[in-house]
């Protein structure tokens, strides 16, 4: 069902969140809260996703937008039962309520249980300090979707905060499983990377800056890949080279020395996929925290190089 | 390849629990690729690890059968399997990867030219897909026919004990022999050519994921510890009912009945993992170290016949489906005693559970497909209420529910409102399905990775499935004396009177799962 309250507040909604689900009839096993921040324009969007994570993750979604309207006003949506096992709950705010937000989403978390934030597109530029991000454990931003992916994900790494995560990192899994794997078969020493991708892929950046945070060897990064996404990473080591490329974002060819090449496939996930397995763990990721100091690291000696000429 | 024993990938770390492992280069060999196992829940296995990322670019899929087939023939069987079956969606690079790897060798088991070009296609394989020598046989075939493969693997040194730099396993299925003697014969033949750490025994219907569950349920909480013992639980109920007769399967199933096809594996596997001990670490020794442990100190009821029953389904109307009874099933004696529904009672001989105990039943053409562990807890000592107010109070319970979903239901009493003062039985629920976001990977998936990665399983090695045999040799010998008809009960019915009567006997009653 789909109840829809104007001009309410928190306990109102809760009335109504405890007399809908009695009518259902359904007990509630929800496990977290997601808060999902979004604007006016990718209100649609942002309400599809949310629909499509309740599906797979029975929790408490509460999506956040700020209306036009200029008078102190929330309205909110309660999508209950709808082919969703959790509870999605919109809350639009108008006027200077938009700017106490928290207050309303913080009597509506689950009693005792872990909240995420999600921020699908634009993110704050400190998502630790803003007044919604601090409500949560896990902070999840996505540089890709924002307009300028490369400064994004330099700004997450330079504001980095302990529960931070960016799906960009969510997004290089495969590609980081696949190489943990190809040096677990053919262990040698490293000598040096290439990791290539096409202009403004953020996860080339970071697939580098793990890499040379974990192998402490020169890295080289290209962006003239020709193909979608990463298209090619390159281990250099006394051996030969072990490489993994992929032009089309589906299939990956593999090689190392001394062994024919072969097929494997490598595909991009949706978004889906990645809150998944984001929401698999709700602790401090250590390893993104240290290779996202690796990428300040990379930047800063960029930017010295540049000083320099 | 592995020159270097002491090198450590540095891409990997303990704290890095986003990255799987995928399991190194390696074949798989089928053999019975033509069964419905294969079929319905191996090849649909396969494909569903390989689209998680969990199988290697070089991986080998060699079918063996009597069929006339080319490579391309078996792919399009192991196609159609995948493509009705797998719990993952289907994708042509994954399907591409998989194809890449994927051969057939028609023979028979009793042919040795038959195993020559097995061999021979296993080498072709590690030169084309590199996959190195590293070789997992999944035996999907009678048990009849393990000795000869087994021998036939031995005779062409498709296996062997010990090898350098590769290496070679085995998954075989239950039944595990059909006493204590045939397991330790199968025992005998099979280490001849495996080490028993290259030996997976599966239970198809206890994922590993379940156990993991289990364990995590009792051993991560303080909750349910204090209670799991004498002091509180009155009595065990293991039960595992199926809804559907024998199907097609009369060959396999006629002369071995409920007992051994079910009790001896899966039933004898749930009570040990629910009495044993904790263990000191979830290492698979440690793990097993405890199930032989408890296993070792449960024993058959002293009075065989009061505390056990065995039934057969007779013909009628199961969920609104007209069903013959066993003796009419295609291909089964008309005079077969086979039972098909077993229960007996264990006792455990030791201080956490003396005097608790504990019944395990198995059964088909039951009214519903379940398997769970209820765990009765005695009434409280004194109740501070009028008999009437607490007519319709139960014992509490903890129900551990195996499958369909999976989950655990809590029993307990609460006041019914508005009334001056009335207790009744309330459930609290939780389900796996519902809590978390993903469905858990299918029994199989995690048996075939642990295969490949080389986890030492969580199944039963050798010497518990011969203390199961022990437990249950005297019950089954107890039975064919007798040689009488099993009780019969009506298809889509909880069993037979006897099995009633078997726990009225003790001043119980079979819970309705």
């Amino acid at each position: 069902m789909i109840i829809t309250i104007a001009n309410t507040s928190a306990s109102g909604i809760h009335a109504a969140l405890v007399k809908a689900r009695h009518s259902i009839g359904v007990a509630s096993s929800m496990v977290f809260t997601m808060i999902v921040i979004a604007d006016l324009r990718h209100y649609e969007k942002a309400l599809a996703a949310c629909q499509d994570a309740g599906r797979e993750h029975p929790s408490r979604i509460i999506l956040v937008v700020n209306g036009q309207e200029t008078e102190d006003r929330l309205d909110a949506e309660i999508r209950l039962g709808e082919e969703v096992p959790g509870e999605v709950i919109t809350l639009k705010f108008n006027g200077e309520l938009a700017e106490h937000r928290d207050s309303v989403v913080l009597p509506l978390l689950l009693p005792d249980s872990p909240v995420v934030a999600w921020w699908p597109a634009g993110a704050p530029d400190k998502p630790g300090e803003d007044p919604l991000g601090k409500l949560a454990i896990r902070r999840i931003t996505d540089a890709m979707g924002s307009s300028r992916p490369m400064a994004a994900i330099e700004h997450r790494a330079r504001n980095y905060s302990p529960g931070d995560t960016d799906l960009t990192w969510t997004r290089l899994t495969p590609w980081r499983a696949l190489l943990a794997a190809a040096v677990d078969s053919y262990p040698a020493r490293i000598d040096e990377v290439r990791v290539e991708g096409a202009a403004n892929n953020a996860g080339s950046m970071l697939l580098a800056a793990w890499l040379e945070d974990r192998l402490q060897v020169p890295v080289v990064r290209s962006e003239k890949g020709t193909g979608i996404g990463i298209t090619n990473v390159t281990l250099k080591t006394t051996k030969g080279d072990i490489s993994i490329s992929r032009e089309d974002g589906k299939m990956a060819t593999f090689t190392a020395p001394g062994l024919p090449r072969r097929q494997v496939a490598l595909r991009r996930r949706d978004v889906n996929a990645l809150i998944t397995e984001e929401l698999r763990r709700l602790d401090v990721d250590d390893i993104f925290a240290s290779a996202m100091s690796a990428l300040v690291h990379q930047c800063e000696r960029r930017n010295a190089a540049r000083a320099a000429k | 390849m592995n020159d270097t024993s002491e090198f450590v990938n540095p891409l990997r770390d303990p704290q890095d629990r986003r990255l799987p492992r995928i399991a190194g280069p390696c074949a798989l060999v089928l053999f019975g690729v033509t069964g419905d196992l294969a079929r319905k829940k191996l090849m649909p296995a396969i494909y569903d690890l390989a689209n998680r990322g969990l199988l290697p670019p070089g991986f080998g899929l060699i079918g063996f059968a009597r069929r006339d087939w080319a490579d391309q023939d078996f792919a399009k069987i192991v196609h159609d399997a995948v493509k009705e079956r797998a719990r993952t969606p289907f994708r042509e690079e994954v399907w591409q990867q998989l194809l890449e790897g994927i051969r057939f060798v028609p023979g028979t088991f009793d042919d040795d030219a038959s195993f020559e070009t097995l061999k021979q296609t296993l080498h072709d394989l590690d030169e084309a897909q590199g996959t190195g020598g590293n070789h997992a046989f999944y035996l999907s075939i009678p048990p009849k026919a393990f000795d000869q493969v087994i021998s036939m693997l031995k005779k062409h040194g498709l296996a062997q004990r010990d090898q350098e730099n590769a290496w070679s396993r085995v998954v075989i299925e239950k039944p595990f022999g059909h006493d204590l003697a045939s397991a330790q014969e199968l025992e005998r033949r099979v280490s001849s050519v495996f080490h028993s750490q290259s030996v997976f025994r599966i239970d198809h219907y206890l994922g590993k994921e379940t156990v993991q569950n289990l364990l995590a349920l009792r051993f991560a909480n303080e909750l349910f510890e204090p209670i799991w013992n004498r002091n509180y639980v009155d009595h065990v109920q293991i039960t595992m009912a199926e809804d559907i007769g024998i199907g097609g399967r009369a060959g396999y199933y006629d002369g071995v009945g409920a007992a051994r096809d079910v009790i001896q594996n899966h039933l004898l596997q749930l009570l040990a993992l629910t009495a044993m001990e904790e263990p000191t670490s979830f290492e698979a020794d440690q793990l097993r170290a405890e199930k032989k442990k408890v296993l070792a100190a449960a024993n058959p009821p002293r009075d065989i016949a009061a505390h056990t029953a065995r039934g057969q389904y007779l013909g009628g109307w199961a969920g609104g489906k007209q069903v013959p009874g066993y003796l009419e099933e295609e291909g089964i004696n008309p005079k077969s005693q086979t039972e098909t529904y077993a229960a007996i009672r264990v006792d455990i001989d030791n201080r956490r559970w003396a005097g608790v105990p504990f019944y395990l039943r198995s059964a088909k053409q039951m009214p519903r497909r379940v398997t769970e562990i209820a765990l009765n807890l005695r009434r409280a000592p004194h109740l501070p209420f009028s008999l009437t107010d607490t007519e319709a109070l139960g014992s509490n319970a903890l129900v551990l529910r195996i499958q369909p979903d999976e989950g655990i239901t809590l029993r307990f009493g609460a006041k019914v409102p508005a009334t001056l003062m009335e207790i009744r039985d309330v459930t609290m629920d939780f389900a796996y399905g519902t809590s978390f976001a993903e469905s858990s990977p299918e029994a199989y998936e995690r048996l075939i990775l642990d295969v490949l990665l080389g986890d030492p399983p969580l199944f039963p090695q050798h010497e518990e499935v011969e203390l199961s045999w022990r437990i249950l040799d005297p019950i089954l010998n107890f039975w064919a004396e007798q040689d009488t008809q099993p009780e019969g009960y009506p298809a889509g019915s909880w069993g037979p009177a006897g099995g009633n009567a078997m726990l009225a006997r003790d001043g119980f009653v079979w819970r309705r799962p």
